[in-house]
This record gives structure tokens, C-alpha cells and sequence, in this order.
């Protein structure tokens, strides 16, 4: 029995992932893991850009993957920035230190 | 069909292996490992679905560049040791998180699997999925007819989020990174002070060091 591929397989991939991310997102207290949760989720929203836009057959999908790259790509870079900073004022920086925006 | 349903198998079951193991390994570099894992996954997916740039995409600027720089991160900081699992900040809030994960993928797959028609609009009567062009094209094509001010927009968010980053972990030149290697009096500006001022005590002028010189020379020191 051969089952056939149709898109929502691709969708329901997506959707694992994204939910593995998010809990992870939860669990995790690094940071740096965090983050890496949240671009899981962000690879999943992108998985399914792309699934949608091949099921109605239109680039605009494929565009918009682009535009969540680079949003992911300056999230991480002020994330990371952010990270370097704390890290340099004071040892192990979980975000259970961090809970309060201020020093 | 059935290579198709294999090349799917497989680098889904990458992507989920990879996506479980960002979650569960305690090592942070290990986490970062395994997310590479997840985006060559994904971009296996993209080329299964015709998106060929954006595949390359992916590998170039998420498994090249971002990933890099987390692994940049872990190793400049020195996190690379193990989480501390036993200490739960709320008490039960790891069963939470699982629970709400659960709920989460199981509200999706209701929604995704309870009606055939997954899709609701219509198929696209502008930008359509033409093979017999590149997907180069019409990606270039879209992105700088329909959504030029978003691309422009996004410009003006990568810039700023340069500037943002370099504000943020650029270190003050009062504070040495590390007290052990430059203790009190090494730093570069204040020798560069030091220097100055003995300078200036074996001129004539008796102004003391400008202090905009002064302050030039210490972001300098800041910006090495």
C-alpha cells in the first residue's frame, strides 16, 4: 500500500515542529536555546509559506519566506547582541535573571 | 510518487529528530548542531516543493551565517556548560509546557486533517508557479514589483538592527572584559591617556590632554 504525498503532509510537518519549538521555548531557560526555539518555529511558519503557496499555485509564498529570513536574521543579531551585554555584567544569564528589564 | 514519499520520510524525519534535539540536549553547541540538522531538513522540503533558491537560501544564510553566529555566541561567552534541569523555576511548569505543546500540534492537526480542503482562496491569476520559468525570476519579479515596500521596509530593519547590535555589544572602554588579563592601568585608552599626558608634560604647553583626543583614543580601544 503505497500512501499518496499530498500537501497537507507537508503541513502537518510544519506543525509538529512548530509545536516542538514552542515547547521548547517554554522548557528551555539558555537563552541561546530559546532563540534557537524560535527560529524552529520560524523554519515551520516558513515550511508552510511555501507549502501554501505551491498548493495555490503562487510565489507570493515564496516571497514572504524571504521577508520572515531576514526578520530572523536581525532577531538573532539583536538577540545575540542583547545576550553578549547581560552576559558581560553578570555570570549565568538565565532568563530567570532576566525577568526584569532593568539592571 | 514513491521517490517523492521517500525524500519526504526522510528529511521530515531529520526535521523532527533535529527539532527534538534543540529541545533536549543540554549542551548548547549540541542544540545548535541539531538545528542545523532542522534547516537542511527544511531545505531538502523546499527543493521537494520547487522552491530551489529559497532552498539554497536557507542553507547559505540559516545554516551559514545564523547558526555561525550562535556558535560564535556560545563559544565567546563560555555557556557551553549544562543547563541545570532539576531546578524548575514554577514548580511543574515543564508538564505544563509539554501539555500545552500537545494541545497546540493537536488543535492544528484537527484543523489541518478535519476537511479535505485544506485551502480556502484561490489559486493565484497573477504571480502563478509557471515551471517553465525560474523561480529566480519570478521571486525577483514579485519582490520588486508587488512588494517593493516591504523589501524596502526591510532594508531600513536590517540596517537598524545592524546599528542596534553594535550599540548593544559594544563594550564600554571603562570596563575590561576581563580583569585577570588587563588589570587596573593596561587598558589601551588609559595607556593611551598615560601617554598623553607624558606627552604633554614634556611640552611646553601646559594645557593638560584635550579631552575630545582623549575620548577619540578610548573608542578606539572600545571598538578593538
Amino acid at each position: 500500500m503505497i500512501v499518496e504525498l499530498t500537501q497537507t503532509w507537508y503541513l502537518v510537518l510544519a506543525a509538529l515542529i512548530f509545536a516542538i519549538g514552542a515547547t521548547g521555548l517554554v522548557i528551555r531557560r539558555n537563552p541561546l536555546v530559546m532563540f534557537m526555539c524560535v527560529e524552529l518555529m520560524l523554519n515551520a511558519v516558513n515550511l508552510t509559506f511555501v507549502s501554501f503557496g505551491n498548493m495555490l499555485d503562487d510565489v507570493g509564498g515564496q516571497v514572504f519566506v524571504f521577508f520572515v529570513l531576514v526578520v530572523a536574521a536581525a532577531e538573532v543579531a539583536v538577540g545575540l547582541a542583547l545576550v553578549v551585554a547581560i552576559t558581560r555584567r553578570r555570570q549565568g544569564a538565565t532568563a530567570d535573571d532576566l525577568s526584569l528589564m532593568r539592571g | 510518487m514513491r521517490v517523492e514519499m521517500f525524500v519526504f520520510v526522510v528529511s521530515g524525519a531529520i526535521c523532527v529528530a533535529g527539532a527534538l534535539g534543540v529541545v533536549l540536549f543540554r549542551n548548547p553547541v549540541h542544540n545548535a548542531l541539531s538545528l542545523v540538522a532542522t534547516l537542511f531538513g527544511v531545505a531538502v522540503l523546499f527543493v521537494a516543493q520547487g522552491a530551489y533558491f529559497l532552498a539554497a537560501i536557507q542553507v547559505i544564510v540559516y545554516a551559514g551565517a545564523i547558526v555561525v553566529l550562535f556558535l560564535f555566541v556560545i563559544m565567546l561567552l563560555g555557556v557551553d556548560q549544562d543547563d541545570d534541569v532539576r531546578f524548575e523555576p514554577i514548580p511543574g511548569i515543564r508538564i505544563a509546557a509539554v501539555i500545552v505543546g500537545i494541545s497546540l500540534l493537536g488543535m492544528s492537526l484537527i484543523a489541518l486533517l478535519s476537511s479535505p480542503d485544506v485551502v480556502t482562496g484561490a489559486p493565484s491569476a497573477l504571480a502563478p508557479l509557471d515551471p517553465a520559468t525560474p523561480d529566480v525570476n519570478r521571486i525577483g519579479a514579485a519582490l520588486f514589483t508587488d512588494y517593493i515596500y516591504a523589501f524596502e521596509i526591510t532594508a531600513v530593519l536590517l540596517t537598524i538592527a545592524v546599528v542596534g547590535a553594535v550599540m548593544l555589544s559594544r563594550q564600554s572602554p571603562e570596563v575590561p572584559l576581563d580583569t585577570e588579563e588587563f588589570p587596573d592601568g593596561t587598558m589601551a585608552s588609559e595607556l593611551a591617556i598615560r601617554r598623553e599626558e607624558t606627552s604633554v608634560a614634556d611640552s611646553v604647553d601646559t594645557d593638560g590632554p584635550e579631552p575630545a583626543d582623549a575620548e577619540i583614543a578610548a573608542d578606539a580601544a572600545g571598538s578593538e
